[in-house]
């Protein structure tokens, strides 16, 4: 891990709103370093902040103490290199599904024809060629997170930040998006920051889970899951994984003051 | 995986076309039922002339000219007006959802002219303008102006945070989350407000042809008042009704093409 360049560094970030006239502190001086290529998943109760620091990684809010470096550099508002995927999916429900993968790479002026071979590409990986030219409304669920997926792919970030992507899932559509999301990342790797409330999912994705801890928000402890990838549905069975999930489990539900 | 995969397929299906609704001829009926009785009404009450008569009446009038002269001067003012009010609005709800400066300036004059009935400005409007075609076709400007105004103004405002906040991380700047995201995500509240819009020109037309004008439906069965032919203002209310209708029915139609992507219940 030492080895590894630092790829996102939250330095001491404090993030205070106003609610009701009052001054409301989500995230107290946290800091924390997620290094290049790594998928680390960020679990916590509600009002840890978990959606608060990534909103600051992907340039949404700005901190207002302390700041977040991406590659060494300051964040001051989003950025293509840092693709974002939301819990509600946020396609744009007038655009069929091939124009909004094709969104971001309109916007970077690329030629029409390089466009549609890369939209191509991302469509076949999330499985969804056959509903190019549907909208948005004519797709489930789980469709839907990954004409999302294949639309923040498209621009190609060197970084992924997801706020509970599969949380509005099925249990069943969410295991398979889980293994899909780890099968893409391994053949092109990206450094990922999964944000989660699901404990089971948090271990199963990450080299690391932060729990954080709320009012105010802060890390509460970092755990190692020491399981080797490529992670298949068997894994979810060993004892090992287990041991890992407890330890999350306890660390998320058990925490002292609550 | 497979069971996942014709999990999703199985959800497809359930996304069927919706079925024709099974109670349509209930409304024919009623309306049938709706004529019968008019015509009973009209045995016993005297003064009312029955829908047979109406009709004669109605081809009588067109057949001299005055109908098709009458429909041609009212559906004139209303386009005219519904164009020149809504055709403003629009640029002008925009404005006031993305700015709040502009915002700032203009919502205390539509917040009181939306309580003031735009009849009410006839009485100045024809001090004012006289009484040719310009003071009809400035209320009903006025008319569809307030309420486009405020159907715009309330779809900018309600375009979906996560939406611009897409726009943002895929690299898009104010201007194009603007054209790109606010214009298309509002366009279902403008549609509902050029509805609106067009009912409120059509109602304040007939209302201000009663008051002043030589030609037109409302200036019709106005006349007609006076010389006591009821059938006329019959044939004037129906054409009414009916124009309303079809102008409603063609801006509908409009709404759902342009907005065919919005999920339905």
């Amino acid at each position: 891990m030492m080895a590894m360049e630092d790829k996102i560094v939250f330095d001491k970030v404090t993030q205070v709103f106003e609610l009701n006239g009052k001054a409301f502190t989500a995230v107290s001086e946290l800091s924390l370093t997620i290094a290049d290529n790594e998928f680390v998943t960020v679990v916590g109760p509600s009002g840890c902040g978990k959606s608060t620091i990534m909103n600051q990684a992907a340039g949404l809010l700005q901190p207002t103490t302390g700041e977040v470096r991406v590659d060494g550099k300051r964040v001051q508002g989003p950025g293509p290199e840092r693709g974002v995927i939301f819990q509600q999916y946020a396609l744009f429900p007038w655009l069929t599904v091939r124009q909004n993968v094709e969104f971001g790479l309109e916007l970077q002026k690329i030629p029409k024809s390089e466009r549609r071979a890369i939209a191509d590409k991302q469509l076949e990986l999330t499985d969804l060629t056959a509903f190019a030219d549907a909208l948005p409304k004519n797709l489930s669920g789980g469709m839907k997170q990954r004409c999302a997926i294949a639309r923040a792919y498209a621009v190609n970030p060197s970084i992924l930040l997801m706020d509970e992507p599969f949380g509005a899932l099925d249990a069943l559509t969410r295991v398979h998006m889980q293994s899909q999301l780890l099968d893409t990342w391994s053949k092109e790797k990206r450094t990922v920051m999964f944000i989660t409330h699901d404990v089971d999912e948090a271990v199963f994705l990450a080299n690391r889970v932060i729990v954080m801890a709320a009012r105010p928000g802060r890390i509460y402890k970092i755990v190692d899951v020491n399981l080797p990838y490529p992670r298949t549905d068997e894994m979810r069975l060993t004892p090992e994984f287990a041991a890992i999930r407890n330890e999350v489990w306890d660390s998320v539900y058990h925490q002292p003051n609550d | 995986m497979t069971v996942v995969k014709s999990a999703e397929k199985a959800k497809e299906a359930e996304k069927a076309p919706k079925e024709s609704n099974p109670w349509w001829w209930l409304s024919i009926v009623s309306v049938l039922g709706g004529i019968l009785g008019w015509w009973l009404a009209s045995l016993t009450l005297p003064t009312l002339p029955n829908p047979a008569e109406v009709v004669m009446r109605g081809i009588d009038l067109f057949q001299r000219g005055i109908l098709g002269s009458d429909i041609l001067a009212s559906l004139r003012r209303v386009l005219t007006g519904f164009a020149i009010g809504s055709g403003l609005a629009i640029p002008l709800g925009f404005a006031m959802g993305w700015y709040r400066p502009i915002r700032a300036l203009i919502e205390p004059w539509t917040q009181f002219f939306r309580t003031v009935p735009p009849l009410a400005i006839i009485p100045l409007a024809i001090v004012f303008l006289g009484i040719g075609e310009v003071p009809k076709v400035f209320v009903i400007a006025l008319a569809a102006f307030l309420v486009t105004i405020v159907a715009t103004f309330q779809g900018v405002l309600n375009v979906d945070k996560t939406l611009i906040n897409a726009g943002r991380v895929l690299g898009a700047g104010d201007m194009t989350i603007f054209r790109r995201i606010a214009v298309p995500a509002s366009l279902p509240f403008i549609t509902v407000g050029l509805r609106q819009g067009l009912g409120a020109s059509w109602a304040t037309l007939v209302a201000s042809e009663l008051i002043a004008a030589q030609e037109g439906l409302g200036y019709r069965m106005q006349n007609a008042q006076i010389y006591y032919q009821i059938d006329t203002i019959f044939v004037g209310l129906i054409l009414i009704g009916v124009f309303g209708l079809i102008m409603d029915r063609i801006v509908l139609w409009f709404d759902l093409k342009l907005t065919s992507w919005q999920e339905r219940r």
